[in-house]
């Protein structure tokens, strides 16, 4: 591996030197180095591009790095990616895609990765999504979430898009059974003239399934983002989805919540804020010190943290 | 330390501060008082530039900051605690408090500023400055910023809006305590006579003016006993 890709993964999967865990880095479209352990094992998919990792039962607290690197222009990759957590496993994901181009080519990268929680299952799913690279070629990623989850198990994501995607389309769909969690944080920031969408989709199947997504954004320049949330409680459950949004420049943020209850005792609950930073806020940080220019950064920032 | 001269400031035909002068001391405890629309918290964020005067000047240690911005005037030695605490989404208390001190303090020094504000530092120092705090947590953290600063001019806003009795009751002991650490002068914008009473000095202003200027046995004696002995801007003319 060279610079590039040494730099790319330590952005988006922390990896810097050795990594301890199971592993599979994809470059380019094809898989390049891969370990797997004694609870972990990692197979190629057969029949179309991708790799079927599969967590023991009772695995407790090990971790799967699956990064994907770009560093050609003109890639266009799309991958399947099958996660079977087994019962009471307790597994660490770390997930995300780089994108380094220096070209006049687009380079674009669909991962579908798709969950399968078994009982009393914990996950926890981190995805980092960066491009550079000095090139006009667009950076282009759009990945796919599935996860259809079993009683008791709860799954965490963290999704985090800060610098250098022209567009992304993201999309998390979910099957909660019976007693079971899924937390989402996301943060975007979208500059330039980039473009990023969000679509939630959740099913509250079983009783006591439980949903809370945050979805932090900030939209500067003349970047335009998109955040459409639906939460469908069939039965007694809860769900809560809250979108925030800091817009600057002539950056534009849409906002589209759908919460359906098909049930008395689903309780759902839909946040949305837009708007500029709070005037008040830049004061407050003003009267410690800092110039106007300074504590603009300093709020970003912490939103985003 | 600070003057102020010729001070104006008027909003929709309305004098809001009408020729204000004041010259106030080093090392004093001052309490600036008055109805509701007086111009209080109006004189507060003029001297720190969070509003503009019409005209007028202000020295601060015989400086002229009339027309410098927040931050300089920040910089320059004035801290401003605000009425309402702002609230953040993700800054917590310890950012918040690196911020206010300018430097990467560990968590035991900002544990150390918080506990001065009579909060159990370790269950806030994560805590985001957000809803979740209720108005008293928020109002001692607001306060902590400012006795963090250090800085020779300390400026609170109404620090007994919107808290709870038994919060105002801990934050008049804390002013107590705060008298003798913070080196400079303190001034505090404030309604209630129980922190008038711990005041070296009371300003009251009524209308834009300054109505009166005293000990705070005077002043207390004049606005709450209406046993009024001093003249008007007795101390100011």
């Amino acid at each position: 591996m060279n610079n590039t890709d040494l730099k790319l993964l330590k952005e988006i999967a922390g990896i810097n030197g050795k990594i301890n865990g199971a592993y599979n880095i994809r470059r380019n479209g094809k898989g390049i180095e891969r370990h797997v352990t004694d609870n972990i094992n990692i197979v190629t998919k057969k029949d179309k591009p991708g790799i079927d990792i599969h967590v023991k039962e009772n695995t407790q607290n090990e971790t799967v790095y699956i990064p994907v690197i770009i560093t050609n222009g003109g890639i266009d990759d799309t991958v399947y990616n099958d996660f079977y957590i087994g019962k009471n496993a307790k597994v660490t994901i770390i997930a995300g895609c780089g994108i380094h181009n220096s070209t006049n080519q687009n380079s674009r990268h669909e991962g579908i990765h798709t969950f399968y929680l078994e009982e009393g299952s914990q996950t926890k799913y981190v995805e980092k999504h960066y491009g550079t690279g000095e090139g006009t070629g667009d950076k282009v990623l759009n990945p796919i979430t599935k996860i259809y989850s079993k009683k008791g198990s709860n799954m965490e994501i963290e999704t985090v898009q800060i610098k250098g995607v022209d567009s992304s389309i993201r999309e998390t769909k979910a099957v909660l059974e019976e007693q079971t969690t899924l937390s989402v944080s996301e943060k975007i920031m979208t500059h330039g003239k980039q473009y990023a969408k969000t679509i939630f989709d959740v099913e509250l199947n079983g009783t006591n399934a439980r949903t809370h997504v945050v979805s932090r954004a900030v939209a500067v320049e003349d970047s335009v983002q998109e955040f459409e949330s639906r939460v469908e409680g069939n039965n007694l459950g809860y769900g809560h989805v809250e979108c925030d949004a800091i817009i600057k420049d002539n950056g534009r943020v849409t906002a589209i919540p759908a919460i359906i209850a098909n049930n008395v005792e689903a309780n759902l609950i839909h946040e949305a804020t837009i708007g500029k930073i709070a005037g008040e806020q830049l004061l407050k940080l003003m009267t410690l010190g800092l110039n106007e220019k300074k504590a603009e950064e300093q709020i970003i920032s912490g939103f985003l943290k | 330390m600070l003057k102020i001269k010729n001070l104006n400031f008027e909003r929709d035909n309305k004098k809001i501060l009408n020729n204000i002068n004041l010259d106030i001391e080093d090392n004093k405890f001052i309490v600036i008082t008055g109805p509701n629309g007086s111009g209080k918290s109006t004189l507060a964020k003029i001297i720190m530039g969070i509003e503009k005067q019409d005209s007028g000047e202000i020295l601060f240690e015989n400086k002229e900051i009339t027309n410098l911005s927040i931050n300089e005037r920040a910089e320059s030695g004035i801290s401003f605690a605000f009425q309402q605490p702002v609230k953040f989404k993700g800054i917590t208390v310890y950012d918040m408090l690196k911020l206010a001190t300018f430097k990467n303090i560990s968590k035991d020094e900002a544990c150390n500023i918080l506990s001065k504000v009579g909060l159990c530092a370790l269950e806030y120092i994560d805590r985001e400055i957000n809803s979740s705090l209720s108005g008293g947590e928020l109002k001692r953290i607001e306060i902590a910023t400012v006795i963090s600063r250090g800085t020779r001019l300390s400026i609170f806003d109404e620090p007994e809006a919107g808290i709870d009795l038994w919060s105002f009751n801990t934050l008049i002991e804390e002013f107590k305590k705060l008298r003798k650490e913070i080196k400079g002068t303190i001034i505090i914008i404030s309604h209630q006579e129980r922190i008038l009473e711990i005041a070296d000095e009371v300003i009251l202003l009524k209308d834009g003016k300054i109505d009166k200027i005293g000990k705070k046995e005077d002043i207390v004696r004049c606005i709450f006993e209406n046993n009024c002995t001093l003249k008007v801007g007795d101390k100011n003319e």
